[in-house]
């Protein structure tokens, strides 16, 4: 299986968070986008959306399921990855790289797992 | 503890990921359930269908007592025919959905869905009473493959088994035997993906050298391992049901525009079944929509007003056509093909058209 990074915080709901300087980097872990098979929708929310932490923000969908995003850490959408949208089997490929899905300005960092605690979380 | 079929050491060695289905321990999908998808569109798939249930009814009365157990005329089948047929419970709900073969004038075999082996067993065996015959639940002893997709005839005919002469005249939705390590195998042109293809019967002990000599013949056709994942999709866009989705106890052939598999006959278990639909009876149909959102099993269908009037049983972003594609129960009144409804996607309106099913069909080869 693969590696899980470990630069990255990690959620229960198998999110990851690159926390650089107020800005937190989300997607989705490779577990959870093997789990889901090929992803061919995503929805995300828009630039400038405030989200609340735990809240759904968007969706990954595969043939056979629905994934729904919920955001790891409350603040403002910055960015949304227009390449996830346009071309859904990237959060596939690269899901800890070009599969990121949206960037948030938070106030503060919530708890979340770290590489080790999340990789026992998935038994791997 | 789930069981696995005889195949599952060569899943495991393929790399498959497994999911649990009616108790089997199956393959998902090995690497991509698009690729597996457009494999059997373009070339061929190979699947492991071992879980189904093989119920053998054997004796001198066989064909009158399937026509009385079963929704059709079994016993007008030709040796080595087979037929889609139906399992009704007495008010004529479905019990199960079945492929009856007949393999002899006082031989048939029934596969039944691995979910429904207990039930249909039941079903055939408490109806056999006063029949000279026997019922058999044979699902142990037989693996079954299936290779679909339109290179599925050329890997039969370069693997290692020894056909008959006549095979390449062999017809859809009928039967022949092969020979694969001195051991007879039955082979049937019969399948749940839309495309023309095979079926497989061998026996436990010679399934993992058959399944090994498909592969590596498959292997040369551009012949892919095939997961259940892809087997939903590719039976949606083919408008196929499926048993606890589109079929169960609570819903009538008719409903399930299956009226062409229940004969009237003098009698049989589930002549109910036979009554008109009353005008309120929800009426299966196929939806479509534009973009990427597929409406999902569940999900609510309203009418342009906003009236509930029905319920999704299977969808799919359909990976063939593109676009998204649906099963759903609905209220008989909205279900000419055009009619504009919507479906309640996890909150939000979904745009959808009434389609006939179904959604895909192959072209028929001239030959």
């Amino acid at each position: 299986m693969s590696a899980v990074p470990e630069n990255l915080l990690y959620t229960k709901d198998h999110e990851w968070m690159l926390i650089e300087g107020d800005i937190a980097t989300v997607g989705i872990t490779q577990y959870a986008a093997d789990a889901l098979g090929d992803v061919v929708f995503v929805a995300l929310p828009s630039v400038g959306d405030p989200i609340r932490q735990g809240a759904i923000v968007g969706e990954v969908e595969s043939t056979k399921s629905v994934g729904e995003i919920f955001a790891p850490v409350a603040g403002e959408v910055v960015e949304a990855n227009d390449t996830v949208v346009s071309a859904p089997d990237t959060v596939n490929a690269d899901p800890y790289g070009a599969g990121w899905l949206i960037k948030v300005r938070f106030t503060e960092i919530p708890e979340a797992l770290d590489h080790t605690a999340y990789t026992a979380l998935i038994g791997e | 503890m789930s069981h696995t079929t005889p195949l599952h050491a060569a899943h495991e060695r393929a790399g498959a990921a497994f999911t649990d289905f009616a108790g089997y321990d199956m393959p998902l999908r090995y690497a991509s359930d698009l690729v597996e998808h457009h494999g059997v569109r373009n070339t061929a798939g190979m699947f492991d269908l071992s879980h189904m249930a093989e119920i053998s009814v054997r004796g001198l009365e066989a064909p009158a007592f399937l026509d009385y157990a079963l929704s059709n005329r079994l016993s007008a089948l030709d040796i080595e025919q087979a037929k889609y047929s139906l399992l009704l419970a007495e008010d004529g709900g479905v019990i199960d959905d079945l492929i009856v073969y007949r393999l002899g004038e006082e031989e048939y075999l029934i596969v039944a869905n691995a979910a429904n082996r207990g039930p249909a067993v039941e079903a055939l065996t408490s109806r056999a009473s006063g029949f000279e015959l026997e019922v058999r639940d044979e699902s142990d002893e037989w693996a079954l493959i299936a290779v679909q997709g339109p290179n599925a005839h050329a890997i039969l005919v370069d693997s290692g088994i020894e056909l008959q002469d006549d095979f390449d005249a062999l017809e859809y939705y009928r039967t022949t035997t092969g020979t694969f390590n001195a051991e007879r195998v039955l082979i049937a042109r019969t399948g749940y993906t839309g495309e023309d293809g095979y079926e497989v019967f061998v026996t436990n002990a010679n399934a993992e050298s058959l399944w090994d000599d498909l592969a590596a013949t498959g292997a040369g056709h551009d012949m892919i391992l095939c997961g259940l994942a892809c087997r939903d999709t590719l039976r949606l866009e083919a408008g196929m049901p499926l048993y606890g989705h589109e079929l169960g106890r609570e819903i009538t052939p008719a409903q399930a525009g299956l009226s062409r598999v229940v004969l009237d006959k003098e009698n049989f278990v589930g002549r109910p079944a036979l009554a008109p639909l009353s005008e309120t009876a929800k009426v299966l149909v196929g939806l479509v929509a534009e973009g990427k959102r597929a409406p999902r099993a569940e999900y609510t269908v309203l009418s342009p007003e906003g009236d509930v009037i029905g319920e999704v049983t299977s969808g799919a972003l359909s990976p063939t056509l593109g676009y998204p594609i649906a099963m759903a129960y609905i209220d008989p009144a909205f279900s000419s093909p055009g009619t504009d409804l919507v479906v309640d996607v996890r909150g939000s309106d979904l745009g959808v058209r009434v389609h006939q099913l179904p959604f895909y069909q192959r072209k028929k080869a001239t030959s």
